[in-house]
């Protein structure tokens, strides 16, 4: 059998089912490959001996009903793992191993996936670059020192470079698109309500949404079908009707209306960038689908509207890490001493910048001024995509304004790591789903991303269209494992 | 109408103040699991046994609402006449403490689910009308500990998560004793409804008291303070009392009052500040946002109108047309569920003028005595009525029937038994009596006499008299008939 880990995941499905390869064997080529790979710095915690434990047990009675069968699965650290470390990027859960699973992971092992790690993020998800986790910079596999994006960095790097043939992010206003726009691969922010947040260490749970990042649309499509489900243990969890997105999926698009917002050719976008988009809009015309213009005129309010919604909630959720109960406790003069050395010690500078901002904008006589505004824009920026939706199916955008950076870049300029997310924040402020896939290279050779959003609950028809593309534009991510050498 | 008589006012040299008082009382919601998680609520259980992975906040961890205690606080409401609001948010009340594992506790801050609403005091002098601003739902907090260990504080988190209702008041009262009142109404009305079992020592009822003076005749509400966290009536009005005066004083030495939140201190019987209106948190609500909108149904809302028992005030006003009671014993026989259920049982049988002296008089003060409730009463309901039938058939008389009441609460005995075991029927033979009669007049002739010649007075001696000879069992009123005919 030929490089296990070059394999897609439809690919080990099948070889697995036709018995041409064991759970062991493949579980062990990732272990081996992921051994190989320290220096990506993808993985905070390692479960490699009980990942091969487990694909032995599952070869003893295979269950090939399964739709995962005894496929491995490296997951980003912020879902809660039963009796598995759980660190959420941050030194403050740094021996936190929770009692419980969260509902989308547990959804992943019942159907037979077995877990091979957890990944490296940003800490609590604040970043773009997967610079801010406690846990060290993640390399991107493309490349020398680039980052993989944030921040499902450790997750983006990890497909890309093959760790697992698949991972599941997290996205609060970009965090899976973006760093699978820097990797080459494939990322979906499901529609709000779509997955369920229990067991997610929450940053902003307006926005928070859990993702499938794979090599390809259909990889996608199926582990979407795999984590999606209504959850009575999730208030915001939304019982509609879901799709068996991996058997309608389909390259048939013709006739669907694709719109193209004129406010997203920002300023000093790179021409790179243009072009690509100028591509993507050819590939969907070439699939029969019809290109119509539309505005989103409320689209420059995003960004900032994001940075005041999502510092506010995060300021509140992270209450909870106060050393009183469990993770990283610094033991101080009195209780208020011992509050402020464990959170000044347990939290890093981006986490504490946030809950500052968004302290600040809870705070009585600014209430009104910023959150509560920011959430009368955000209603704005969801009637925008209302109405475009009368009018197309889905819309094509960039997902970044530039590919990849360089480590350390960005790190003194937060304003500017927080424009990397100007194209996908929109889309988590009106709760929409949105997909990235690779459309192209820039001159360095780095991957860029194109990104379809949805209408609501419209993950097959998203995920048709990037099928059809996908197709279209036959990306080839150019890995060349210059860190195992 | 007068009220000056029972005006509650604090003198000092020329001036009189008024005392303004308005109540937030906490009241624990009647449900077996907690807000929003499903563990027990059961008081007294070990230190955190009753503790979930969402009341302990772990990460990642949601909280799902307990819609048993949205029918309750529901319920409540319409107890308390007031209006339900159809859509109401629970918001995020941030602060940090120990006892507090979220960092925030889950309230309703600007859309409670329930608007205004009244509860009527039955005072002295006539009702009085209290109005309730609104009712919220919202989590309680754990229980820190100091005083286990020299240098720790223990948390016990058994009551994190607990359903609370916090019902405030208009700031309508002005004395101890309308706090009282209105207190004693609001805990009856929910026992009523079964919604809070208003057990003040097991912290199921406790409350904020806002106290303002002002002089007689003002119309402008004084600067308040918040005395926090008095959990029985007694310290609340104690506090009242004690903190209306300080103000007072305050005021005559020309100082002003600072709004402040104060603790009292049961000890000493004074209130201390707790802290300044500089110093008061800023709670940074906003809305929960892993909670959506609490949106109910007029179907839901009529369901539940369906469940509501006849409440105090209906009860009183029925016992007052249909029992003709006064409205004084109205009032205490519907105080609570069990004493009218307990009188209603009673006078199924028996006379119910009465079954009212007996249950208000007799039955309360022995049962008082013993320190017990009603439902614990040693006497049953059918056994008191059997004892208000013997008087009434003249079997014994008012007074041998204490007798045997005393009897009874030893233990429920059937009173009939008592009074045959004991030989205590009462003589109602005139025969009998004549010749008892007869005897005490020939013993005491020279005072039967004088009786004759004009010591009327003289009667009330041969009634004691023929009493004593029959060991009290001669019916009171024949034995006057007959005397009179007899002298």
């Amino acid at each position: 059998m030929s490089d296990i880990t070059k394999q897609s995941l439809s690919e080990l499905i099948k070889n697995i089912k036709d018995k041409k390869l064991s759970s062991t064997e493949v579980i062990k080529a990732f272990v081996e490959r992921s051994e190989k790979s320290k220096k990506l710095n993808a993985y905070v915690t390692e479960d490699f001996s009980a990942a091969i434990d487990k694909a032995k047990k599952f070869d003893e009675n295979p269950n090939l009903d399964l739709k995962l069968p005894g496929i491995p699965i490296a997951v980003k650290d912020l879902f809660c793992t039963k009796n598995v470390k759980t660190t959420a990027g941050s030194k403050i859960l740094n021996n936190f191993i929770p009692t419980y699973e969260s509902t989308v992971t547990q959804n992943i092992w019942n159907e037979g996936a077995i877990l091979l790690g957890k990944l490296n993020c940003d800490e609590f998800a604040m970043g773009s670059s997967n610079e801010t986790s406690f846990y060290g910079c993640v390399q991107n596999p493309i490349d020398k020192d680039l980052v993989p994006g944030g921040s499902s960095g450790g997750s983006s790097s990890a497909v890309a470079a093959q760790l697992t043939p698949i991972t599941i992010g997290t996205d609060t206003g970009g965090s899976i698109r973006q760093p699978a726009s820097f990797t080459g691969i494939v990322g979906l922010k499901p529609t709000y309500g779509s997955c369920s947040r229990y067991g997610i260490v929450a940053f902003a749970s307006s926005l928070d949404q859990a993702g499938p990042m794979a090599q390809n649309v259909r990889d996608c499509a199926l582990l979407h079908e795999v984590i999606s489900s209504y959850d009575e243990k999730d208030s915001t969890s939304i019982d509609f009707k879901r799709n068996n997105y991996v058997k309608e999926l389909t390259n048939n698009i013709k006739g669907k209306k694709i719109g193209i917002p004129k406010e997203y050719r920002v300023d000093a976008m790179p021409k790179e960038i243009e072009d690509l988009w100028k591509k993507g809009i050819d590939y969907v015309k070439e699939c029969g689908a019809e290109i119509i213009d539309i505005s989103l005129p409320h689209t420059n309010y995003a960004l900032p509207t994001y940075y005041i919604v999502a510092p506010a909630e995060a300021s509140s959720n992270l209450a909870r890490y106060d050393g009183v109960k469990y993770g990283f406790r610094a033991d101080g003069e009195n209780l208020i001493d011992m509050y402020e050395k464990t959170r000044s010690e347990g939290f890093g500078a981006e986490v504490q910048r946030r809950i500052m901002i968004g302290t600040y904008v809870l705070s009585s006589g600014y209430y009104d001024a910023y959150y509560l505004k920011a959430q009368k824009v955000r209603k704005l920026i969801k009637n925008d995509f209302d109405e475009a939706y009368k009018k197309v199916d889905a819309i094509l955008t960039p997902s970044t304004p530039s590919s990849a950076f360089k480590i350390g870049e960005k790190t003194n300029d937060p304003v500017s790591m927080y424009l990397n997310d100007i194209f996908t924040v929109p889309v988590n402020l009106a709760g929409l789903p949105g997909i990235s896939i690779p459309a192209g290279h820039d001159a360095k050779g780095y991957p860029l991303g194109l990104q379809i959003i949805g209408k609501a609950f419209d993950e097959q028809n998203l995920l048709n269209i990037a099928y059809a593309m996908e197709e279209k534009i036959d990306f080839k991510n150019k890995i060349t494992d210059w860190w195992i050498k | 109408m007068s009220k000056d008589k029972s005006e509650y006012l604090i003198n000092r040299k020329d001036n009189q103040y008024e005392v303004v008082i308005g109540l937030e009382v906490h009241a624990q919601v009647t449900s077996e699991s907690k807000l929003f998680s499903a563990s027990s609520t059961k008081f007294g259980a070990e230190p955190n046994t009753q503790v979930s992975l969402v009341d302990a906040a772990l990460p990642g961890m949601l909280p799902v609402i307990n819609e048993y205690c949205v029918k309750q606080a529901i319920k409540t409401g319409i107890g308390l006449k007031a209006k339900i609001n159809k859509r109401s948010v629970f918001d995020r009340k941030n602060y940090f403490y120990a006892d507090l594992p979220q960092g925030y506790q889950i309230s309703q801050f600007k859309d409670p689910i329930v608007g205004e609403g009244k509860v009527i005091l039955d005072m002295p002098d006539g009702q009085k009308e209290v109005g309730i601003e609104r009712l919220h739902l919202e989590q309680d907090a754990g229980k820190s500990i100091h005083d286990l260990d020299p240098k720790n504080t223990f948390v016990d988190l058994n009551r994190s998560g607990v359903a609370l209702m916090e019902i405030v008041s208009k700031p309508d009262l002005r004395s101890p004793d309308e706090v009282n009142a209105y207190v004693k109404k609001l805990r009856s009305i929910m026992r009523y409804l079964g919604t809070c079992d208003g057990n003040m020592q097991e912290g199921s009822l406790r409350a904020d008291v806002n106290v303002s003076v002002r002089k007689k005749g003002s119309k402008v509400f004084g600067t308040r303070c918040e005395i926090k966290n008095v959990n029985s009536i007694k310290f609340m009005q104690m506090a009242i009392e004690y903190e209306a005066n300080r103000q007072v004083d305050l005021i005559e030495e020309g100082q002003s009052i600072d709004q402040e939140t104060r603790l009292f201190d049961t000890k000493k019987n004074e209130t201390r500040s707790m802290r300044s209106k500089e110093d008061a948190h800023d709670y940074r609500y906003f809305p929960d946002p892993d909670l959506l909108p609490l949106e109910v149904s007029d179907d839901f809302i009529e369901k539940l109108k369906l469940e509501i028992p006849e409440l105090p005030d209906e009860k009183k006003k029925r016992f007052i047309e249909k029992f003709k009671l006064s409205p004084y014993e109205a009032t205490i026989l519907v105080s609570d569920n069990e004493t009218s259920n307990y009188f209603e049982n009673v006078i199924k049988k028996s006379d119910v003028k009465l079954a009212t002296n007996w249950i208000i008089g007799e039955l309360f003060a022995a049962l008082n005595e013993k320190n017990i409730e009603i439902t614990e009463s040693p006497i049953s309901a059918g056994n008191l009525s059997k004892l208000i039938n013997l008087i009434k058939d003249g079997t014994i008389s008012g007074k041998i029937a204490k007798t045997v009441f005393e009897n009874m609460m030893e233990g429920d005995k059937d009173p009939k038994k008592i009074v045959e075991e004991k030989g205590l029927k009462q003589e109602s033979d005139p025969k009998a009596l004549e010749a008892l009669i007869d005897k005490v007049i020939d013993d005491n002739r020279e005072k039967a006499n004088e009786y004759k010649s004009g010591k009327v007075k003289l009667f009330g001696f041969f009634v004691g008299q023929v009493m004593k000879v029959s060991g009290g069992k001669a019916n009171p009123q024949l034995v006057n008939e007959i005397l009179k005919k007899k002298l």
